[in-house]
């Protein structure tokens, strides 16, 4: 018998990959990756609950990160590109001219 | 079955994050990516997420990760390969801070207890139109928004993109 | 797994098998009927040595493409490489599985009340609820296969390729589900049996009630699958071969399978949203439902014969700035007359 408290481990799982991912990966690309994986993560867990709560709310809940996460990579992709055509490289040790 | 499905799923999907994460070739990161997403709309199967699992399979497997690979093929990254750096001090402190998320995120779910009761399946009707429904009536308007919002991303991205003449 | 399952569970692999090997067996002939048609167009033969008519021709073809060399680039990403021939097929022959081909199987009589319970009787394999949506899923999926084919040749040609039918495939994507929407919209269910028992009438079928839709479909059916006129993908004399340059031997073949599937299956799907399925008198609903389906492959087969390619840019323009406007049209019209319909007739 597979319980909510199945999927919250799967998914804290992936959260915590996904934190990971962003904390030492350096290649922009792969650390806005790592972030969809996290926004994935916590949609598991809204699924999840609507499922075991009965209602349907996570699950609308779910398309709207969806929608923001398509808008989030379209502009960070679009922000990768820019740095790589002004940098010659998407590390992320690279953009660094705001540093004090 | 369902526990079969569930354990098999859970292996994929996780297993590949951990690709995502580990691997050092972008192209290699998109593909798991794409391996824990198809993993994850089986889980949304699994919880009679029916039209939520398709808009996975369309929205991220289909269209965001294609984005993330025509990057990667048009600027030629996966070429570029630099030199693997030691473990520094920002790599121990991430993976600790992860890992020490994940403990406390455990913890938090241990003390989750839920009101007893099973999901009410309304006869004849298919979840699509439970969720369109929900959609269309209570969340109208954060519905419109979003839309604006992807508007805004369009043309954000269109403005990032043009090369200066 | 308790007893009473094993046998319908059986029957339900006897049954996908089966289909498999009906899907197969046409996508063979499919291509037969190409090189016979497009040499009838041409003032030519076509293949008819092999057997009558050259209806062997399948089979030698497939054994030539199995006994030749195998060659694998070295430079090529070895399993991306590899990988990229399956998700093509794969992707192609699984939304055969949610198309209606018949009414039912008349079995209740032999199989009695299991056939219900498992869905044996049924001509489909599964009658999934978010069937029109599954397939889109699985199609969007398929474009990574010849993306990823056209990346891992490590040759630019081949990635060019790749990167174009990736380009084209998210881009007509849109618009051939905006040409859906119209139907499902009228049928009121993502449901392709509903959909094909919504036409129950000639006049019913939705290429009469949804004739914009029908044609959009059709264009950017095309486009998605990389048919002549907008198969940019592979055109021989810009980029040799685009994607499938630097494959040989089955792996070769693998794509050509593919390709043909995805012929047979859009043929299949204009079948079933728009020209009412197996539906159709006298004859068996199965006849009826091939009938039609061959009909629209020996159409763009025909297209393939009559129309030159066009410029790759022109083809992202009309995608972006023609067929997405006229689909957003289509659907709004239809919601609006729906919805004056619904208020006053019906």
């Amino acid at each position: 018998m597979v319980t909510l408290h199945h999927y919250l481990v799967v998914s804290a799982a992936l959260f915590a990959l996904g934190v990971i991912g962003v904390m030492i990966r350096r290649n922009l690309i792969v650390v806005l990756m790592c972030l969809e994986l996290m926004l994935n993560a916590v949609n598991l867990s809204f699924v999840a609950f609507s499922h075991y709560l009965g209602s349907l709310e996570g699950q609308v809940f779910v398309l709207f990160v969806m929608v923001v996460a398509a808008a989030e990579v379209a502009v960070g992709l679009a922000i990768a590109v820019a740095v790589f055509r002004q940098k010659g490289s998407i590390d992320v040790n690279d953009v660094n001219l705001m540093k004090w | 079955m369902e526990t079969l499905m569930f354990y098999i799923l859970s292996v994929v999907t996780v297993g590949s994050a951990v690709f995502v994460v580990l691997l050092r070739r972008p192209v290699y990161n998109v593909l798991f990516m794409i391996l824990t997403m198809i993993g994850l709309a089986g889980f949304f199967i699994l919880l009679r997420a029916e039209f939520v699992a398709m808009v996975q399979l369309i929205v991220y497997a289909g269209a965001i990760m294609v984005l993330f690979l025509f990057v990667i093929m048009l600027l030629n990254i996966d070429q570029i390969r630099p030199p693997v750096q030691a473990r520094d001090i920002r790599w121990w402190a991430g993976a600790l801070i992860a890992f020490a998320l994940f403990g406390l995120i455990l913890v938090v779910i241990k003390g989750i207890v839920l009101p007893a009761m099973e999901t009410a399946v309304v006869a004849g009707q298919s979840n699509t139109e439970l969720v369109a429904k929900e959609l269309f009536t209570t969340y109208l308007l954060p519905f419109e928004i979003a839309s604006v919002l992807l508007l805004a991303a369009i043309i954000g991205t269109v403005v990032l993109i043009r090369k200066q003449s | 797994m308790d007893q009473g399952l094993v046998i319908p569970a059986l029957l339900v692999v006897v049954k996908v098998l089966l289909l498999l090997g009906a899907v197969l067996t046409f996508v063979a002939y499919a291509t037969l009927l190409e090189r016979r048609v497009l040499g009838f167009i041409q003032v030519r033969l076509g293949p008819n040595r092999v057997g009558p008519w050259g209806l062997l021709q399948p089979l030698a073809d497939g054994a030539k493409l199995l006994l030749k060399e195998e060659v694998t680039v070295s430079q090529a990403t070895k399993p991306v490489y590899l990988v990229a021939p399956l998700i093509v097929v794969v992707c192609a022959l699984v939304p055969f599985g949610v198309i209606p081909f018949a009414k039912g199987l008349g079995l209740e009589s032999i199989l009695g009340p299991m056939a219900d319970r498992f869905s044996l009787n049924t001509g489909v394999i599964s009658d999934v609820n978010v069937g029109i949506l599954l397939i889109f899923a699985i199609s969007s999926l398929g474009a990574y296969g010849v993306l990823l084919g056209g990346w891992s040749s490590n040759n630019k040609y081949s990635l060019l390729g790749g990167v174009r039918a990736g380009a084209q495939m998210i881009s007509y994507e849109l618009a051939l589900s905006l040409s859906v929407l119209g139907v499902l919209l009228l049928a009121g269910s993502l449901s392709l049996v509903d959909i094909v028992e919504a036409q129950d009438k000639v006049w019913k079928w939705y290429i009469f009630r949804q004739p914009l839709g029908f044609l959009l479909f059709l264009i950017a059916g095309a486009a998605e699958i990389g048919r002549t006129p907008f198969d940019l993908l592979e055109c021989e004399n810009e980029l040799v071969a685009g994607y499938q340059t630097e494959y040989s031997s089955m792996k070769f073949g693998l794509f050509y399978l593919g390709e043909y599937a995805h012929l047979l299956f859009l043929s299949a799907l204009v079948t079933t949203l728009f020209l009412g399925g197996w539906q159709g008198p006298i004859l068996p609903p199965a006849v009826w439902f091939l009938g039609k389906m061959f009909l629209f492959a020996f159409f763009f087969i025909w297209v393939r014969g009559t129309y030159p390619r066009l410029r790759y840019d022109r083809v992202m323009k009309f995608g972006w700035k023609v067929l997405l406007p006229v689909g957003l049209f289509n659907v709004m019209v239809t919601a609006l007359v729906y919805t004056i319909y619904l208020q006053h007739g019906g």
